[in-house]
This record gives C-alpha cells, sequence and structure tokens, in this order.
C-alpha cells in the first residue's frame, strides 16, 4: 500500500469515568491519533457484543471499549459484565479469524486523560501494524459467482 | 385440472428433516390435498426443474423453501421459485439462517472438500467431484460450490419466515391452517417478512424449569453431569443452554428431557445477532470479578463459535470467519 493505512476504531466510552477522562484530554489539549470515533454510552455495562461485532461488520478495524475501574463502576458492578463479555468474545472472534487485540478494554478514571490518550495512541499503532479488517469488503468477495479458482481435481 | 391454487416445498442445503416435519403434520396433509395442487415437491412426487421454468410467474401460491443456499444450483433454485411464487416461505433453520451446513462458514471451501473427499468420511478417498466431465452421451456438469452458505433471503426476496430444525409439526399444522383459512376468506395474512409458526418471546419462557439466580463458576458439558436436577434450570447446572437467546414456539422440548437448547428456532424477536444475545447472557451469569478465575471458568466452553452460532452462522452479523473467505 501506498499510502499509510489508518485505522477507524469506534470507541465506547461511559458517562461517568471514561468518557471524562477523554473530555479531560481534550482540555488540556493532549494530542491523540483522531483514528478513533468515540460514543458515549451511560456505562461500558452498556456495550453489548452486538454493538462490536456490528462495528467490526461494517468497516471498523477495531473496537475499544472503555470503563471505570474495577470497584467504581457507577452502576455498582456492570464494568465486570463488560470485563466477562469482552473476554468471552475476544475467544468467539478468534474463531472467527479476529485478532483479539481488535477488540481492547481499558479502564479509565476521570482524571485519566492523559493515560487514556496515551492507550488510544498505542492502539492505533497497533491496529495499524495488523492492517486492514475490511470486512465488509471480504464478505462481498466471497459472494460474487464464478470468480474462484477452479477446485483442485483428482480424477480416478 | 382442478383449479386449486398451487402448492410446492423444495430442498436446497437441507438435510430433509423439513420435509419430514410436513409429513409429520399427520391427517392434515389431507387438507393440504384438498386446498392445494402439489406442482413442485422433489421429495413426494417427480418433477423436472424445466418443468417449473415453463411454469407462468406467480403461478404458484405458497412455495416452503428449507435448506441454505450452498452452490449455484441452490441458488438457481431460490430466484427461479421466487419468480414463480406468490408467498416464498424461509422453511426451517437452513433457509433462515444457515442452521449446521451453515458452520460450514468457520472452514474455506478447500478444507470442506478435504473433510468431505480426503478424510476417513469419503469411502472413494482422494476422489474429487470435477465441475464438468465428458462422456460419451455428452458433458455432465456440477454446480459451482459457493464460498460460503448463504440464506434464502441473502439471495432472494422472502416473505415470512418460520424457523426451526426442523420446524415443529403442530406449527406447519397451525400455519397451513391459516393459509386455508385466508384462502376461503377467513383470515388475513400477517405482515410480510413475519416470522410465522413460533412466538415472540424466549425458549426460557415456555421452559417449566424453576429459574433463581445465576451464579455460575463452571460450565459442565452434558456427559460430565453425574446427575441432571430434573426441575432446577440447567444453566444454573452449569449446562451450557441457549434458552436465553432463542425463540420460543418448539414447547422448549429438549429443556424438559434434560438436553439443553441448543438454539434451533433462532434468535427471539428483535435479536439482531443471536450469538452476542447469547454471550451477553452467559457472561452475566459468570459468578466471578476475577480476570484469571474468569479465564479459567470461560475455558469449559471449549468452542464458542460453535455452541453461540451452532444455527446462526450465515444469518450472524459477521457471516463467516476470515479462513472461510480469504
Amino acid at each position: 500500500m501506498s499510502e499509510k493505512f489508518e485505522p477507524i476504531i469506534i470507541g465506547f466510552t461511559c458517562n461517568w469515568c471514561s468518557y471524562r477522562a477523554a473530555d479531560l484530554a481534550g482540555t488540556a489539549r493532549v494530542k491523540y491519533p483522531p483514528n478513533i470515533r468515540l460514543i458515549r454510552l451511560m456505562c461500558s455495562g452498556r456495550v453489548d457484543p452486538t454493538f462490536i461485532l456490528k462495528a467490526l461488520s461494517e468497516g471498523a478495524d477495531a473496537v475499544l471499549i472503555t470503563g471505570c475501574h474495577p470497584g467504581e463502576c457507577h452502576y455498582i458492578e456492570q464494568n465486570y459484565k463488560t470485563m466477562r463479555r469482552v473476554k468471552l468474545l475476544q475467544r468467539t472472534l478468534a474463531q472467527m479469524g479476529i485478532e483479539p487485540e481488535r477488540v481492547k478494554l481499558v479502564w479509565a478514571s476521570a482524571a485519566q486523560g492523559v493515560m487514556l490518550a496515551q492507550e488510544i495512541t498505542k492502539m492505533v499503532e497497533e491496529v495499524r501494524a495488523l492492517g486492514p479488517l475490511n470486512w465488509p469488503g471480504r464478505m462481498r468477495e466471497a459472494t460474487i459467482i464464478g470468480e474462484h479458482p477452479a477446485v483442485e481435481e483428482v480424477v480416478a | 385440472m382442478s383449479e386449486k391454487p398451487k402448492f410446492a416445498m423444495y430442498w436446497a442445503a437441507s438435510c430433509g428433516g423439513c420435509e419430514i416435519a410436513v409429513l409429520n403434520i399427520g391427517e392434515k396433509i389431507l387438507d393440504v390435498d384438498a386446498n392445494f395442487d402439489v406442482a413442485f415437491w422433489p421429495v413426494a412426487m417427480d418433477a423436472k426443474y424445466k418443468d417449473v421454468e415453463e411454469m407462468p410467474d406467480k403461478s404458484i401460491l405458497l412455495t416452503l423453501f428449507n435448506g441454505g443456499i450452498r452452490n449455484e444450483e441452490n441458488a438457481h433454485m431460490a430466484k427461479l421459485l421466487r419468480q414463480k411464487s406468490q408467498i416464498l416461505v424461509s422453511f426451517g433453520s437452513c433457509a433462515t439462517e444457515g442452521c449446521v451446513p451453515g458452520l460450514a462458514n468457520l472452514s474455506s471451501r478447500e478444507e470442506v472438500f478435504a473433510a468431505a473427499y480426503d478424510s476417513i468420511t469419503s469411502d472413494t478417498l482422494g476422489i474429487r467431484p470435477q465441475y464438468s466431465y465428458e462422456v460419451p452421451e455428452g458433458t455432465l456438469t456440477l454446480p459451482i460450490f459457493n464460498t460460503i452458505v448463504r440464506t434464502l433471503d441473502q439471495v432472494v426476496d422472502v416473505d415470512y419466515y418460520m424457523p426451526g430444525c426442523p420446524p415443529e409439526s403442530h406449527q406447519i399444522g397451525a400455519v397451513i391452517d391459516l393459509v386455508i383459512q385466508v384462502l376461503h376468506g377467513q383470515a388475513e395474512l400477517p405482515p410480510k417478512g413475519s416470522v410465522i409458526g413460533a412466538g415472540g418471546s424466549t425458549v426460557c419462557d415456555e421452559c417449566g424449569r424453576i429459574r433463581n439466580v445465576k451464579k455460575i463458576t463452571k460450565f459442565r458439558r452434558l456427559h460430565e453431569v453425574a446427575e441432571i436436577d430434573p426441575v432446577l434450570c440447567l444453566l444454573e447446572q452449569g449446562i451450557l443452554c441457549n434458552g436465553p437467546a432463542t425463540r420460543d414456539g418448539c414447547g422448549a422440548l429438549c429443556p424438559a428431557v434434560g438436553a439443553p437448547c441448543a438454539g434451533c428456532y433462532g434468535p427471539a424477536q428483535d435479536v439482531v445477532d443471536y450469538g452476542a444475545r447469547l454471550m451477553t447472557a452467559v457472561s452475566s451469569v459468570i459468578d466471578s470479578n476475577d480476570p484469571k478465575e474468569i479465564d479459567r471458568i470461560l475455558d469449559d466452553i471449549v468452542d464458542p463459535a460453535g455452541t453461540f452460532y451452532r444455527f446462526n452462522l450465515a444469518h450472524s452479523l459477521l457471516h463467516a470467519s476470515k479462513t472461510a473467505v480469504s
């Protein structure tokens, strides 16, 4: 590829900690790459694996889920559920050929703007190294008929 | 010939169980005969594809199409029957969501062929079919084997969906009754795109087992359970049960006899991705907040993709694995 691959990452942030961390990074003018598109939810526990799969299947190269630190969830323990979901989803994705690194869970308190910016920067580089996921393109190609190489044939 | 409306049923990539389920409706099959002319039904009567090709468009009132779209013959018949039918029903799990044949979407075509023709499952080891072969009488051809399994609605427009592997016979009977009532002007068809012959909730809602707060620290496969509690929720016993994400309508037959729901009735109402819903449910009931312990508990689920997408892979958001399409 002649041009540098710019990954698209969808980031889910929780209203109470990680979105405020991202906000803090902004007001403090901490720089991080624009590859991430942040979506604010009330809690990381709101992140249904459907959202992650939808993002990946529609062209995102990776998904970042951020939430309050364990024990600090505004809704008591929903971030633990998120942790379990992400772990289980990563196992399923591995079977689908999607590297577990493409779905990342990061804890960030409202004070950790710098840390969150660093994590985002790091993730963008990791995903850049993995290369494009291009799920829509892959699936489109798989449904084109008659352009497959012939199956290797062995005659009795 | 009488002026009865025409009925057709076709099998694409399927096992034939749907046909048996239709015949299992018992004496109601006589109602089908009394109200319909069977125009095309390969399992029950002789007919050639060219007979269907010669029928006027929309001349078949009702077509039950079962089986997924694995090869070009399946795709051709799907398009042909769409053209010839007024009402096309995606019948059974294969047509609706790919079902077990759809699990081939985890593997490449080469892996599928290798398993079929080069492994112990083949009685003609190492001999592969050819798409075209010359014989003295002419050229024999086989349909192109597509890269991935698709569902019927990924290939043609579908009017109704009837889930199940196979659909329960009493549900088929009820749908046939409804269509006959519509024919006689006594009822109206549901809106296009509806799921028919099934419920609007989940298998858990139909299941008679007792449910409490679920706290799972170990998942066990059925053979690892010494004695299954006859009344307690199977998931609470650590047996992975797909009931929470699966549409009701079957009568929760499997859990009633101690077998976990496998999910053949497909996603419950408004569920976008069946596996995602199931993963949400399963991770919510794991009783640990410790990352290492969670990993240990999840190790018990040996084949997550095969478990959570057993019937639904071809209709899932991801549709297939990277291996299958590369």
